[in-house]
């Protein structure tokens, strides 16, 4: 026999050992640079689950233009008519609010099952986790680049008021997309051990939709001549998502910028990535075991 | 093909790790439980999930140039273990550290699209595989060669035969610069003509790779690619030493 490892079998031994170095800050952020520098991979994957959705059909991803616009169109003239607003002030609201508003439900309802519906490659290859999360903000990236289409023809059809301050679109674009990525972290890891989250999420993001400005006008319903709704709708500022539309909703429209969205959205930011961030660092070694 | 030797000296060292499962059931991975849980107490140790101990105590210690082949019964803890050392699984208790980039194989279809081409399933899966989208670009000549596929390789996947399948698949695993590389059993699993050509490439790709752990049914194999061996037994190192004592003992237990 060769050297035998046949040690004591003895539950008080292993028991005594310290729990493992894996959870660790270095450990987390080192997951999320590891996970960044294999870029070519998750930017192809990206690319590829685009493809796939739209794979033998002849327009190919233009369906995600073409889907927007129809809903869009639709949508703008059916509420045009309900509030008794210009079809040229409801339809471009309702447009760039849907287009928004796909690239934030995206990332909250695939970020809660980002572990869960990878689960044979978490299984199979030694990747960061990140390397998924990357992969789908790409991905919801792509898909509202395609939207974009809809909106510069919005913009010939209905010309805005644009102005060079409404460049703040960009950064405001890429705070969205940060926020995605801790979104779908966090919520990914959660959703991992607790699978009733799926449901409550799918819920809540149906909700939001309604009680986020996408097809109504916040301002409107701010000048309603009843004060009783217009201080109910004041109410509004507490939903989250109200910041993160009109951050990004204004400046494409070149309307009035708050800087309270700013802020909003900033901390948010922080504090939602430092949240990520602690649920990385305890339970980045445990995804695996759970899916 | 380009032989690359490893810069860096690759490693896997483990020591006392553990791997161990939490089986949530539906009823304790919900939310609702947890919930009441702490509002309403323990009963009983009814809140506790129940754990199933894959491996326990696992102590080794492989350098550069290790060429190990793991044995043991099914359910012994091979592909377990093999997880263990790909880093996939971080221990539960005890530690384990990995030095090299590691290419593990133990699916040769993981990360395949049947509806893209070949060619693009080249790219993919060698991606997965750690490697560069321009490595792999200089390697698709010789894998196409490799796979005798010829035009098919610009049709879909979902095209290909089973065998067909098996050869791109064992083409690109075959044309990598791995640190250190692990294989589940299920490897051979070709046709025999073409199991003597990937042989040759599986050797060469052995020589290639700065560490070995090669888990499989097939003494052949092993003798053939190991040197050392490890024997597992229910979730824990049985023996670990020269290949032919390993092997001996091994086959002297009844199943």
């Amino acid at each position: 026999m060769g050297s035998q490892t046949g040690r004591v079998a003895s539950d008080l031994v292993s028991n005594a050992l310290s729990p493992s170095p894996s959870r660790s800050w270095a450990r987390a952020f080192g997951d999320l640079r590891a996970g960044y520098q294999q870029r070519e991979l998750w930017a192809h994957l990206g690319w590829q689950d685009i493809k796939q959705r739209y794979r033998r059909s002849v327009l190919g991803p233009i369906w995600i233009t073409i889907s927007m616009a129809v809903t869009a169109i639709a949508l703008g003239i059916l509420y045009a008519g309900l509030f008794g607003n210009e079809l040229e002030v409801q339809l471009p609201n309702i447009l760039v609010g849907f287009i928004v508003w796909a690239f934030i439900s995206g990332c909250v309802l695939e970020g809660a099952d980002v572990f869960i519906a990878n689960e044979g490659l978490i299984k199979q290859l030694p990747a960061p986790l990140s390397v998924h999360v990357y992969r789908l903000v790409w991905r919801q990236t792509l898909l509202f680049a395609h939207n974009l289409i809809v909106y510069a023809i919005m913009l010939v059809v209905f010309p805005q008021d644009l102005h060079w301050t409404d460049l703040t679109a960009i950064p405001a674009f890429l705070l969205l997309a940060v926020n995605g990525a801790w979104v779908a972290l966090l919520l990914g890891i959660i959703t991992t051990r607790y699978r009733d989250l799926t449901p409550i999420t799918q819920s809540v993001v149906q909700l939001m939709f309604f009680l986020t400005p996408i097809v109504w006008i916040y301002d409107d319903i701010l000048r309603n001549p009843d004060p009783a709704i217009a201080e109910r709708a004041r109410l509004a500022e507490f939903n989250p998502f109200l910041h993160f539309v009109e951050i990004i909703r204004t400046p494409m429209l070149g309307q009035d910028q708050h800087l309270r969205y700013w802020v909003v959205v900033l901390v948010i930011t922080v504090v939602g990535w430092t949240l990520a961030l602690v649920a990385l660092r305890l339970f980045r070694s445990r995804v695996s075991y759970w899916v | 093909m380009s032989v690359s030797t490893a810069i860096r000296p690759v490693s896997i060292s483990t020591k006392d790790a553990c791997v161990e499962f939490p089986i949530f059931d539906a009823k304790s991975r919900s939310l609702k439980k947890t919930v009441m849980g702490l509002v309403g107490g323990n009963i009983g140790g009814e809140g506790k999930v129940p754990i199933i101990e894959a491996l326990r105590d696992i102590s080794v210690d492989l350098g550069h140039g290790a060429r190990v082949g793991l044995v043991g019964h099914n359910g012994a803890g091979k592909s377990t273990l093999l997880r263990l050392m790909s880093g996939i699984y971080e221990p539960t208790r005890g530690t384990a550290e990995i030095n090299g980039r590691v290419a593990p194989v133990f699916d040769l279809g993981v990360g395949m699209d049947p509806e893209i081409s070949g060619l693009e399933n080249i790219m993919v899966r060698g991606l997965f595989l750690g490697m560069t989208r321009k490595q792999m670009e200089e390697r698709v000549d010789d894998i196409a060669d490799f796979t005798e596929l010829g035009d098919f390789l610009r049709m879909p996947l979902r095209t290909y035969s089973t065998g067909m399948r098996v050869r791109l698949a064992l083409g690109v695993v075959t044309s990598i610069d791995p640190e250190i590389l692990i294989l589940d059993e299920g490897i051979g699993a070709v046709d025999a003509a073409f199991l003597e050509k990937s042989k040759l490439r599986l050797k060469e790709l052995v020589e290639r790779s700065g560490l070995l752990v090669f888990a499989s049914h097939s003494d052949e194999f092993l003798r053939e690619l190991c040197d050392t061996a490890i024997w597992m037994e229910h979730g824990q190192i049985k023996a670990h030493g020269e290949i032919e004592e390993v092997l001996r003992a091994y086959k002297g237990t009844p199943a």
